[in-house]
Formats: C-alpha cells, sequence, structure tokens
C-alpha cells in the first residue's frame, strides 16, 4: 500500500477521481463543495487525466449534461451540495429511472431556508424517494475508497444505477487528514472501464427516455424499486472485493463495542466518529453501550441493521435532519417502520442534532445517552436548543 | 454570356429519401411542427443523436414501448435539452478521444419547443451556446405551450388568444410581443443563427445542413404552424407558414459570423397582416384598430432586421 | 428481439424504458384518425412529389409509375397535400363511416 500523507479531504475526493479514468465531468460550484470541483478542474486541466469538463451554468444542467454523457457509454462525475442538490432535484429520479450510472459527491449542508452553509443532512434527506443508491463517508479515507468504489458499483451491470456518495460539509470535506491513495494501477485493476448495457450512437440507434402510460407506470416503478433493493447484493459483493484488494472493510452497518450492549447510538456519517469516543468513555465508566453506524442508507439495509442491533433495548438514533410536521427525524421513522412488526424491537428514541454546523461534542453524545434513559415521552427532540 | 443568378431548383425529389422520423407517430392532423421535424431529420442524417424537451415531439413519438425516431434519442426532462445534448457532446467527444467509440463524426443535436427555448428552457440554452459546444439547437415555434393545452409562452405573438392570455373584458390576448430568441443567440457570438419554416422546404434544409457543418454551436429557429392551438384548418399549415413571411412577420435571415442576410426577398409591398390573421381562430377577437397596433409592431420588427440587413458587417 | 405481449409484466420492461427498435411507431395506424381521404387524378398529376414533401406523415410515396400516393394506414386526412397540389390532382373525399 502507499504512504499516508496530509491531504484536505475535499480535495482528496477530487483526486480519488482522478484515479478513476473518468470520461467527463460537469460542475458547478457551491460551499463547501468547491475545493472538490476547483480541485478536479487543475487535474484535468493540467492535462493529469484525459476527460471533458464542463463548466455548466447551474447544478440543474450539470445533472442533465451527466446524463446526457452517461447515455453516450461515458463515465460521468459530479459533486454538488445542499441547494445544488436541491436544484437537481427534479432530474435526480429521471436519472435513476434511466439507469444511468452517474456517480456524484454530495458536501452536505443544511438546505435553505433560512441560508445556512454549514453541515447537516437536511440536503440529502429530501432525495431518499428519488431511486439513487445513497452512501455516506466517515472519514477522509472513505471517501477517497467509497469515490472509488461508486463507479464500479454503479456502473455494474447488476446495478445500473447512479450513487451519491456524501460527506459532511466542513465538518469532513475541511478537514485536513492522514490519508493513503491506492496507485493508478492498483485502481485500474479493481475499476475496470465502463461497459455500457446501451449508448447513444449511429450504430446503434435506439430511443432513451420514453414515456410511459398509466397502463404500464406501475410495472416501471416495481422495477426501478426492485434494480434498487437487488444492488445491495452487489455492493456488498464489491466491498468484500476491496477488502480483499487493499485491506480495509465495508460494510452497509458498521457497529462498534455493540457486545453485550443495550442501549446503542446510531449515527450516519463523520458524527460516528465522535460517538465512538463518548462510547469509550461511558464503557470505560462501566455502561453497556454500544454504537451503530449506518453506511448504506438506500438501500435500507434491514437484514444487517437487525443484526447489528440483536439485544438492544434502546436504540438512539442521531438524526441530522428533520421532516417538519411529521414523525421526526428521517433515521428514526423510517427504522421505527422497518421495525414495527418486529417481536423483539428496540425502543427508539429520536434526537435531532447538529443541524446547520452545530458542533456535537463528545459531552453531547453522553448527554444525549443520558437524556435516553430519562426521557418519558416518546417523541422527537431537539437536542440542545435553547428554550 | 448570361448566367441565371440565384437560381435554386425546386424538385423535392433531389432531397434526402429516407425517413428518420416514422410514421404512426401521434400528432395532430396538419401538424407544422412534426412536418418541420420530419424535414429537418431528412436534413441531418443519420450521424446525430437527438437531445429532445419534453414537449409535443417528444410525447408523439415515444410512447413506451414504440419510438418514431431512427436515430439515437435521449429525452431527460423538459428545460435541459440543450444541457443535455452538451453533455452528449462532451461524451462522445470524450469517448471518441480516448478510442472508446468509432472514429465517426455525430453531431449532438438538441431540439425543443417554444416552451422549452424561450422560457423554461433559455438558462440551460445560454449556457450551452456559451460553453461553445459543437451542436445544434432546434427550437421548433408554434407560439405557445401546446402540449399542455396551449397556454402563453414568451413567443406567442402580440395579441394572440391562448388559455392564459385569452381574449375577453380585462385584456384581448397576448399583452407582449413574440421575445427575439435568435437575436439572443446572435448576442452569444455563434457563428450560426437562422431563421425556417417548412413551407420553404428547401430552405429550411440548406440551413440546417450549414448549421450542422458548423464547428461549434449553431441556433436555428423554426416557425412551425399548430393547426389545433391556433385554430385554423388542417390544410392551411403551409398557407400559413408563406403568409407569414410574405407578410414579414416572420422573415426567413441567417446571420453568418454577425452578418445579416434575408435568404428569402420578401416583395414590396409586404402582404397586409389581416391576410395571415384572419385564417387563425386564436386572431379573431382582433377589431381593426387591433390589427392596425399588430400591423405596426411587424412594422417595427421588421424595420429593425431590415436596419441590420443592412449594415451589419461580419466580425472578421 | 422477441416479440413482448403488451402490457407487459414488471419483469418484462426494459431497463429504464429503453426501446431498442428504431421506428417502431409504425406498427401504430393512425389511419383509423381520419375523417377525410385524398384521391389522386393522375391525368393532372406531374410528378413534382410537393404532396410527399408536405406530408407530416411522411406517408406518400412514389408509385411504380412514378405517381404519388398516400400510404392509408397512416394518412390522418389532414388535406395539405390536397391543398398544395399545383396542378389540383388531389381532392379530399369524406371517408366512409
Amino acid at each position: 500500500m502507499g504512504k499516508r500523507i496530509g491531504m484536505e479531504v475535499g480535495i482528496a475526493a477530487a483526486e480519488a477521481v482522478g484515479l478513476c479514468n473518468i470520461d467527463v465531468a460537469a460542475v458547478y460550484p457551491i460551499t463547501p463543495q468547491s475545493h472538490i470541483a476547483e480541485h478536479l478542474s487543475d487535474i484535468v486541466h493540467d492535462g493529469r487525466i484525459d476527460a471533458e469538463f464542463i463548466t455548466v451554468e447551474s447544478e440543474h444542467s450539470s445533472i442533465s449534461a451527466c446524463a446526457g454523457a452517461s447515455a453516450t457509454g461515458a463515465r460521468v462525475y459530479t459533486a454538488t451540495s445542499s441547494q445544488g442538490l436541491m436544484y437537481m432535484h427534479e432530474i435526480l429520479p429521471i436519472v435513476s429511472a434511466m439507469r444511468l450510472p452517474v456517480v456524484m459527491g454530495n458536501a452536505n449542508r443544511a438546505v435553505s431556508g433560512p441560508l445556512n452553509i454549514w453541515n447537516d443532512h437536511t440536503d440529502i434527506m429530501p432525495q431518499r424517494d428519488s431511486g439513487w443508491i445513497v452512501m455516506h463517508a466517515e472519514n477522509g479515507q472513505e471517501v477517497i475508497d467509497m469515490t472509488i468504489q461508486s463507479f464500479k458499483i454503479a456502473e455494474h451491470a447488476d446495478v445500473m444505477l447512479p450513487t451519491v456518495l456524501n460527506m459532511d460539509g466542513f465538518q469532513l470535506t475541511h478537514m485536513i487528514e492522514p490519508l493513503e491513495f491506492p496507485t493508478q494501477a492498483e485502481v485500474n485493476k479493481f475499476l475496470p472501464d465502463r461497459v455500457p448495457y446501451a449508448t447513444l450512437h449511429p450504430d446503434k440507434p435506439m430511443s432513451m427516455g420514453c414515456f410511459n402510460m398509466p397502463e404500464i407506470f406501475t410495472e416501471t416503478l416495481k422495477a426501478k424499486d426492485t434494480a434498487l433493493i437487488n444492488s445491495k447484493k452487489t455492493i456488498v459483493k464489491i466491498w468484500n472485493e476491496w477488502e480483499k484488494q487493499f485491506g480495509r472493510a465495508y460494510k452497509p452497518v458498521e457497529t462498534y463495542k455493540t457486545k453485550g450492549a443495550d442501549t446503542m447510538i446510531l449515527t450516519m456519517g463523520s458524527m460516528g466518529e465522535t460517538a465512538s469516543v463518548a462510547v469509550d468513555e461511558l464503557r470505560k465508566a462501566g455502561k453497556p453501550i454500544g454504537l451503530v453506524k449506518l453506511r448504506l442508507w438506500r438501500p435500507f439495509p434491514l437484514e444487517e441493521l437487525r443484526m447489528a442491533i440483536k439485544g438492544c433495548k434502546t436504540l438512539i438514533v442521531m438524526d441530522r435532519a428533520v421532516s417538519f410536521g411529521g414523525a421526526g427525524g428521517p433515521m428514526a421513522t423510517e427504522i421505527k417502520s422497518l421495525l414495527f412488526h418486529d417481536k423483539d424491537r428496540p425502543r427508539i428514541v429520536d434526537f435531532i442534532m447538529g443541524l446547520g454546523g452545530r458542533d456535537v461534542t463528545v459531552e453531547n453524545f453522553i448527554d444525549m445517552v443520558m437524556r435516553a434513559g430519562k426521557k418519558k415521552d416518546e417523541s422527537y427532540e431537539y437536542y440542545g436548543v435553547r428554550e | 454570356m448570361n448566367t441565371v443568378q440565384n437560381f435554386e431548383l425546386y424538385a423535392p425529389k433531389l432531397i434526402e429519401k429516407r425517413e428518420f422520423f416514422s410514421s404512426g407517430h401521434r400528432a395532430c392532423q396538419g401538424c407544422g411542427e412534426v412536418l418541420g421535424l420530419r424535414m429537418i431529420m431528412k436534413a441531418l442524417g443519420e450521424d446525430v443523436v437527438v437531445s429532445n424537451a419534453t414537449g409535443c415531439m417528444e410525447i408523439i413519438s415515444t410512447a413506451y414501448p414504440h419510438t418514431a425516431w431512427e436515430t439515437p434519442y435521449i429525452h431527460v426532462a423538459f428545460e435541459n435539452a440543450a444541457a443535455v445534448g452538451s453533455g452528449v457532446e462532451a461524451g462522445l467527444k470524450a469517448l471518441r478521444r480516448k478510442g472508446k467509440i468509432a472514429d465517426r463524426d455525430v453531431k449532438s443535436v438538441a431540439i425543443a419547443g417554444d416552451g422549452g427555448t424561450v422560457d423554461i428552457g433559455l438558462q440551460s440554452l445560454s449556457g450551452a451556446m456559451e460553453r461553445g459546444h459543437d451542436m445544434v439547437f432546434f427550437c421548433l415555434d408554434n407560439e405557445a405551450y401546446m402540449n399542455t393545452g396551449i397556454q402563453r409562452s414568451s413567443a406567442t405573438p402580440f395579441m394572440a388568444a391562448t388559455t392564459t392570455s385569452p381574449a375577453g373584458k380585462a385584456i384581448k390576448g397576448q399583452r407582449t410581443g413574440k421575445k427575439n430568441v435568435a437575436e439572443i443567440m446572435v448576442a452569444h457570438n455563434l457563428a450560426y443563427v437562422a431563421t425556417a419554416c417548412p413551407s420553404y422546404p428547401l430552405d429550411l434544409m440548406e440551413k440546417v445542413k450549414k448549421a450542422k457543418a458548423v464547428k461549434g454551436p449553431a441556433y436555428v429557429h423554426v416557425y412551425t404552424v399548430c393547426p389545433t392551438g391556433w385554430r385554423a384548418a388542417s390544410e392551411q399549415t403551409i398557407k400559413l407558414g408563406r403568409l407569414v413571411v410574405e407578410t414579414g412577420i416572420f422573415p426567413l435571415y441567417e446571420v453568418e459570423n454577425g452578418k445579416y442576410r434575408l435568404t428569402l426577398e420578401t416583395p414590396e409591398p409586404r402582404r397586409p397582416v389581416e391576410d395571415y390573421l384572419k385564417l387563425q381562430g386564436r386572431f379573431r377577437h382582433l377589431d381593426p384598430s387591433d390589427i392596425a397596433k399588430v400591423q405596426a409592431l411587424v412594422d417595427k420588427e421588421y424595420r429593425k432586421l431590415m436596419h441590420k440587413v443592412k449594415t451589419s458587417v461580419p466580425w472578421s | 428481439m422477441k416479440q413482448k405481449k403488451w402490457p407487459e409484466a414488471w419483469h418484462e420492461v426494459t431497463p429504464g424504458c429503453m426501446v431498442f427498435t428504431p421506428g417502431s411507431a409504425s406498427t401504430y395506424k393512425t389511419g383509423s384518425w381520419r375523417a377525410q381521404r385524398p384521391i389522386y387524378d393522375n391525368k393532372k398529376c406531374i410528378k413534382c412529389g410537393i404532396c410527399y414533401l408536405f406530408c407530416p406523415e411522411g406517408c406518400i410515396s412514389e408509385t411504380a409509375e412514378g405517381f404519388f400516393e398516400a400510404n392509408l394506414d397512416y394518412c390522418k386526412g389532414c388535406g395539405i397535400c390536397a391543398h398544395e397540389c399545383w396542378p389540383q390532382a388531389i381532392a379530399m373525399i369524406e371517408e366512409e363511416v
């Protein structure tokens, strides 16, 4: 393996893309993604890689250009955040319906209003139903590894779906971390050239994006849903291939000190690292606490989650987003509904925290565990809100 | 020796025989837009990839599991035909350069209606043209959002009745004139901008070929009659197209590197706009003073264009 | 490509609803739409091909003798050909019920 170097994670993400032999990138800048866009531009315009870099005039056009390029058989990449992702929202379900393997990096940032450029998950949650494969990275190394894996997953003949890799804006993208890059030869071995299912070329004319009458639409949607559900098998297979080649393991649900834990914290994204320190301290104090970290959000890894929370009596879900006027945090809501029929489902406590860049410390996590124990009503709670 | 000047052979039998847009499409009887599209596709040939916006042409041609398109085709959404087309262009360029696809000239062509060009599509059109992609953008202009039921667009002409600019007590049809997107395209410094009409098929096909030959972005604005939306008889499609040119409402011109040139000299005096308006139900609420207003606006726009024709010089 | 029975089952839908048979719309015969149909007086026809050029359906083609006739499988009876024919060799008559 290579040696470790210190690099800003956003820049490392661009470097990882640079290893993947992309053909087209279409990006529009938005804080905190802009370093990814800028560095990818450097890589292309310095001639380090041979790709077309389209400086589109909006995110709607960046995802549209990616769709067009992907349809010709090109390997494509884009990156965005928050408002940009929301501007793409209209096109996201179309890209997944058309089975175009677009790979996207998303620097998680709060969604307006009001305007807030700092980190939370309110930008990715509204894209839940879009049919994309959604993954979260916890640290810089995962950003590199999962970016490279994303291309293989998206383009796999049994998947053919677009993927979005989430990395917490500023909290992760702007951190300088010690990172290990695979060599170009190693990436070439892991990631072969794309073999498209169909392409736009006069050699073999075909039509993409045909519309559906009511008599066939239900079938089309079930086919799309099934494709997304079935993609989990291939995602796990590709993660196993990665572990075999590079020695770093990736699972849909990661666990930390969950053995014998009757209370578990559930996180997604970079806050998992902070939570693990809290778990260490609580364990030192004799409390049987564990940590469950979701890496794969869509397709939702229910079986893996069930295995991870075996024996858990209280599951404290740390949501960095909320559904206004609804059941609370998206993760807690999803898990509650998926476990509804399970006989030995845990009590689920839902904290909304870390919104708009609000820091969540080790002490906060320990405090939330205490509060969870004392909570009487089961409604969701904004942790740390000034009353 | 005398040589006949400006002699075009008007011979339909000499044009491309292959149909790149099949019958069995579901356009209305007498649809001018699908006629324009059929001619464009003949002039383009097979080495194209079409990126199409949502609209009449997309809906009538691609009801799964069928397609009327004989060329590669992609439809994504309403406002991004130009953006998708720019992605197609970039993808083909990169793949060809890297030797992953055949070394063959394939043109990216974006086709949208007036809605998907002048209104919701204007941003992506401007972006794609400014970036200089090697692609052609065709606006098929039937002067309203026809596919959704005849609502006004900014290409709807002055005083035309649509469902959202109706003729009634408070307003008398469209209150503003037609947005001149060809001018906007010239302002983007495109090497080739043209207006065309299917009633002059050889002129249209010649312009399509010229636009395709440009190494860079080109724009063609095609006036297409909609008998359904305009409340005109279905057999009048070609006649209306001739009248719109003879009255000077939609002059046929091209702008090559900034030099304006009429490709069809409108004989003076131009026919009065009334000859054109009276054939369409969307103008039937116009009284003589309204028609005079329309005539004045048409005259003004025509004068503006003629000034450019007389005084413009090529940029280089 | 095997001909699937329409409408198909969910697992038979092509990925992304892609259509691999260009021009397959021609299996839909729009001729049933029309209320009037063109008839030809070939004594007047000058074989110019204008009707073929102006047909929105693209369904007019040259016969063996060089005259032009609409394919009644697709002709929607719009009347453009009759209206544009210079020697007026085409007339539109009402379609039988």
